[in-house]
């Protein structure tokens, strides 16, 4: 008993990330860092979608209510749209869904928003550490989305 | 008898009786005290229900989608908005439309009223100056006092978009909008903010009463109806409204025009208007955009520019 408790303790907080990847550019980038064997943290869910076009607001809304420490979303850079005008598209909801959720008091780091291409797998490892750390400092989802929290704790 | 009343009910008289239009639709006297209701108007003979006042608070343009024929409409302000949106949006026929536009001085906030007088059981308006007697005691006042928060800062009274306009025009400095009130929310701490829209989103009980009030809400299955993906649960708990509340806000993102339908109509007092005028903001701030000014153009999301911001959402590396 007092050994499965000290591992719990030592055992370090690893957080979820959903983490919405295009799939003509950081979806690649993902398996190329993969195919190229560069360490990334085992934090992200990887969610395909074919284009950052595609993510809708409610995606992140949910992935927060369902208990997702963190969301990352990313596409191929600006320009570079496989669908050519998609990401510029998304781009202007991404502002505002960042600008909105932290208005209302959503920690800033929890979602976070890249552009990485599909020779970038480095890079994609890079950004996955970055996003990882950030999200572990800032502990579990516990946050104003969190369904199962309900706003129960504070009536 | 009032000019502008009068004006609205000879052109309905004209309109029906030439066989322009099946229907006109505007206000009519509410059963409840300070409230008018919306008036489907089908024969000559009824037109002298129509009325036009500072209650007339509902924005009718949500009406004309489910309204089938030609129709006309009483418009301020910020109902041709809202036209000029769902025109830029397909979902009105131009040709089907006859906009009767009337400027606005805005409309009453009868939260207000309710708050120190309590129910309000008869009231009048006379010359800018309205004596209400309430539950709780009685009380005169005048109008400024009681002008609803969005129309303290319009800054389209008169209808962008109209076929005929009645009475005279409001002046307006055409400055830049001001923000006044989102910048004082901004200027507040993120647990100060939190706090706030938490206390807020407590006070929802989901009727759903400001999507159906909207005039932009017109999705044929809402999401919050759908099934699959079953993106809420049903429950009402705050965390869930904030979702309903933040997926509303971020659909009418660069399309709301800020005629405060929502807010009027929920029961609980919740400010949604807030989020929406953070949106508004946003939208103008960075893509230098208003929504609903002219028949022409797009919603802001739906177009983009190469040289959009995006330095404030980008992952820090």
């Amino acid at each position: 008993m007092g050994e499965i408790q000290v591992e719990a303790e030592n055992k370090k907080y690893e957080p979820k990330i959903a983490a919405f990847l295009c799939n003509w550019c950081s979806y690649a980038g993902a398996d190329l860092a993969g195919v190229g064997r560069v360490q990334y943290p085992a934090t992200i869910r990887t969610i395909r979608v074919p284009c950052s076009g595609r993510i809708n607001p409610l995606y992140v809304l949910k992935a927060m209510a369902n208990g997702a420490d963190g969301v990352l979303v990313s596409g191929c850079h600006p320009g570079d749209c496989h669908y050519i005008s998609g990401n510029y598209v998304a781009r202007r909801k991404f502002a505002l869904i960042k600008s909105l959720l932290n208005h209302v008091g959503l920690e800033e780091d929890r979602i976070s928003f890249s552009w990485v291409s599909a020779a970038e797998g480095i890079r994609f490892a890079e950004v996955v550490k970055g996003v990882t750390e950030r999200v572990s400092a800032l502990g579990p989802n516990n946050g104003i989305f969190k369904v199962d929290d309900g706003g129960a704790a504070d009536e | 008898m009032n000019k502008i009343i009068n004006d609205i009910r000879e052109t309905a008289r004209q309109l029906l009786a030439e066989g322009k239009v099946d229907v006109v639709i505007g206000y009519e006297k509410g059963s409840l005290p300070l409230k008018a209701t919306p008036c489907f108007v089908h024969s000559p003979e009824s037109v002298d229900l129509l009325i036009w006042d500072e209650t007339c608070e509902n924005n009718l343009a949500g009406y004309l989608a489910k309204t089938p024929g030609k129709k006309a409409i009483v418009a301020k302000g910020c109902d041709s908005r809202a036209l000029a949106v769902l025109l830029q949006e397909n979902q009105l026929v131009r040709d089907d439309l006859y906009i009767i536009g009337v400027s606005c001085h805005g409309v009453i906030d009868q939260r207000k009223i309710g708050a120190e007088v309590g129910e309000i059981l008869e009231a009048s308006i006379n010359d800018g100056k309205i004596s209400v007697k309430g539950m709780e005691g009685d009380k005169e006042y005048l109008f400024t006092e009681l002008k609803d928060a969005t129309c303290q800062t319009c800054r389209y009274p008169n209808p962008v978009i109209e076929d005929l306009h009645i009475g005279e025009t409001i002046e307006v400095a055409q400055e830049a909008p001001a923000f006044a009130d989102v910048t004082e929310m901004e200027n507040k701490s993120n647990s100060e903010r939190q706090e706030y829209f938490k206390e807020q989103m407590s006070k929802c009980i989901r009727c759903y009463a400001c999507r159906n009030a909207c005039p932009l809400c017109y999705c044929q299955e809402c999401f919050v109806d759908c099934n699959s993906p079953k993106w809420l649960t049903g429950g009402v708990n705050r965390a869930e409204n904030l979702f309903f509340q933040a997926g509303r806000v971020l659909h009418l993102a660069g399309r709301c025009v800020d005629c405060g339908a929502c807010t009027r109509a929920c029961p609980q007092g919740v400010d949604i208007r807030a989020l929406n005028r953070k949106m508004t903001k946003d939208v103008y701030v960075m893509f230098n955009h208003e929504s609903g000014i002219s028949e022409e153009g797009k919603p802001a999301l739906n177009e983009y520019s190469a040289n959009d911001p995006e330095e404030q959402f980008l992952v820090k590396e």
